[in-house]
């Protein structure tokens, strides 16, 4: 439950030996890469198994539905490239093949958000949330470090239907402790608090555990929720924490647009309408490192601060 | 035919085939009179080859539609989904009175196909240009774990516009897939007009060819030419690449004024037309 000294590790150094590891376990997995698979990691499954692994070019839309197809046949396809390319270029094929056929494809993307950093706007997936989680039959998961993220891929192969997993570029903060057990649809109380609650993901959990242990030294007990799977949302959680704070803060690495906030004042106004903040994204990045854009945009403890204090003052 | 083959009868010959297309194209310009709505054109052009698939050429059966060693059927161009549909109650895998519900609410049988609700349907389409990756899928899935069955998708030449079926070209002839057969429904129209006018991809056939596509073609609407060419498709073959037939085809075949008008892309005939239809299609 508490945070580590906050060593950083990879989530998609994660995928790439969980990845290798289901290989040996799953005989039917099979797995698609764009052109990217040296940094998507899956490369290091296309090593051990290279009968099952294929290149298919820079090809998003035909990924996408031949995976769909193989699936169709008993294979458990992974399709991997950044998160920006399959969302939002082959979004039409996700709705159609894989959603609404209820598909056996785990689309695992890497390089989302902001943390990206210096390809600049184009490579900042930051609508893939608000994306995703209009396919209904998708489920999905945002891990917030590398040890959620090799439970959600061990899961997203054990687990029938298909998913989206956002996974980022650079080494992470690693907020949990190795016998952590991640489970779909579930969110994880990661502090205990009255005062209000932070909803959080990726790597917006960090800055809400620092906020939270923060104030909590100021006599403010404020809940943390790491909400790894964000479909199916765990609405219990939220209304539970509306209803026992009574004022909420969202985190996230995304859009304020269709993203996490979208989904918890949606949620909290028709259940248990609270004082909602979000803290998130509203325009375009420009090249940076990925921490530096984060500052910048305010994704950061001192930014989540701020918001629980607006949303404090609301609250009284 | 042996016991792990199942076919659906026996095996037609050239004029009984020609008398199920027959019965198809009077189903087909029913199912969109009844309907009110749907695609008479492109059904029309592509009966002859989706007949000669399902009552002589595919192994399949309809009493088993989810059967794991029957050939695949995908027809890219969803929008013709009544003449997979008149394929599929004539070969039995429904009451051909269900015919009739088509597009209806509560029907199982969509405006396009659907394949969460129709059984016999591979891919849910209408979103054109996604069919033919779905065969390279679903193709690479039988090249993986060697089950002998084909794969066949027809794919339209309007649809072709879309950039994705060249994507699915491209990747059939790098992944090696020697039994996925496209027939390319080649009836020159599109929605909206003649695709000369509206996006041209001439010289057609050669685009095939060089995407790494051993390339016929034949006359679309001669079943003698068409079962050769779909029965030749389906042998194993002696290397590893995929076959393309462009087949040449009339839109609205059959229906002397549908014949070669794009008007009747998607538009249904009013009861005038449609008794007219029924007399051509009876001769």
């Amino acid at each position: 439950m508490t945070t580590t000294a906050s060593p950083m590790a990879s989530t998609r150094e994660a995928y790439g030996d969980t990845l290798a590891q289901l290989g040996k376990e799953f005989p039917n997995i099979v797995v698609l890469d764009g052109d990217l698979a040296k940094s998507t990691m899956t490369i290091r499954f296309g090593k051990a198994y290279p009968d099952r692994f294929f290149y298919m070019g820079i090809q998003e839309q035909n990924m996408m539905v031949i995976a769909a197809g193989l699936s169709r046949s008993g294979k458990v396809p992974f399709v991997s490239t950044f998160a920006v390319f399959a969302t939002a270029r082959a979004f039409d094929q996700m709705r159609l093949a894989i959603s609404q056929m209820k598909a056996n494809v785990k689309v695992v993307c890497t390089h989302a958000g902001i943390t990206t950093g210096e390809d600049g706007s184009s490579a900042h997936a930051i609508e893939d949330i608000a994306l995703t989680n209009t396919l209904i039959n998708f489920t999905v998961i945002a891990p917030a470090d590398a040890i959620e993220t090799a439970q959600a891929i061990r899961a997203a192969a054990e687990t029938q239907g298909p998913f989206y997993i956002r996974l980022y570029r650079p080494p992470t903060p690693v907020v949990h402790t190795p016998d952590y057990k991640f489970t779909i649809g579930k969110a994880e109380q990661m502090r205990y608090g009255d005062d209000a609650t932070i909803i959080a993901y990726g790597n917006l959990v960090k800055p809400a555990l620092d906020v939270s242990d923060k104030l909590g030294k100021e006599g403010k007990t404020i809940r943390v929720l790491n909400m790894a799977t964000i479909r199916p949302i765990d609405r219990e959680a939220i209304v539970k924490a509306a209803a026992e704070t009574g004022a909420i803060v969202t985190a996230e690495e995304h859009l304020k647009q269709g993203g996490l906030g979208s989904i918890v004042a949606s949620i909290t106004a028709q259940e248990r309408p609270v004082p909602v903040e979000i803290v998130g994204l509203d325009r375009y990045y420009k090249s940076g490192t990925g921490w530096e854009l984060m500052a910048q945009a305010g994704l950061t403890a001192e930014g989540v601060e701020a918001a629980i204090h607006k949303v404090l003052a609301r609250k009284r | 035919m042996t016991p792990d083959s199942p076919q659906n009868g026996n095996p037609k010959n050239i004029s009984e085939l020609e008398a199920v297309a027959r019965q198809m194209r009077k189903d087909i310009v029913t199912m969109v009179f009844k309907a009110g709505s749907g695609h008479p054109g492109g059904s029309l052009s592509a009966t002859d080859i989706v007949a000669a698939l399902y009552f002589r050429v595919m192994r399949h059966d309809p009493k088993n539609p989810s059967w794991d060693g029957r050939d695949r059927f995908i027809l890219s161009k969803g929008h013709a989904s009544p003449v997979i549909y008149a394929a599929l109650a004539r070969s039995g895998y429904f009451p051909a009175d269900d015919l009739w519900t088509f597009r209806k609410m509560g029907s199982h049988l969509q405006g396009h196909t659907d394949a969460t609700m129709t059984p016999g349907i591979e891919l849910s389409t209408g979103s054109i240009g996604m069919g033919l990756s779905y065969g390279v899928g679903v193709s690479l899935a039988a090249k993986l774990d060697s089950k002998p069955y084909h794969t066949f998708v027809v794919v339209g030449d309007g649809e072709s516009n879309e950039g994705s079926i060249w994507e699915a070209a491209a990747s059939a002839n790098h992944l090696k897939l020697g039994s996925i057969t496209a027939i390319i429904d080649r009836n020159r129209m599109q929605n909206d007009g003649f695709g000369a006018d509206i996006m041209n991809m001439e010289p057609y056939p050669d685009k095939w060819r060089a995407f790494g596509w051993e390339t016929w073609e034949i006359d679309g609407h001669d079943m003698s030419q068409v079962v050769e060419a779909l029965e030749k498709a389906r042998m194993p073959r002696n290397h590893p690449h995929p076959v393309a037939i462009v087949a040449h085809t009339t839109k609205g075949k059959g229906v002397s004024f549908m014949e070669n008008n794009p008007d009747w892309h998607g538009k249904a005939p009013t009861p005038e037309q449609h008794k007219q239809a029924m007399e051509e299609l009876s001769k």
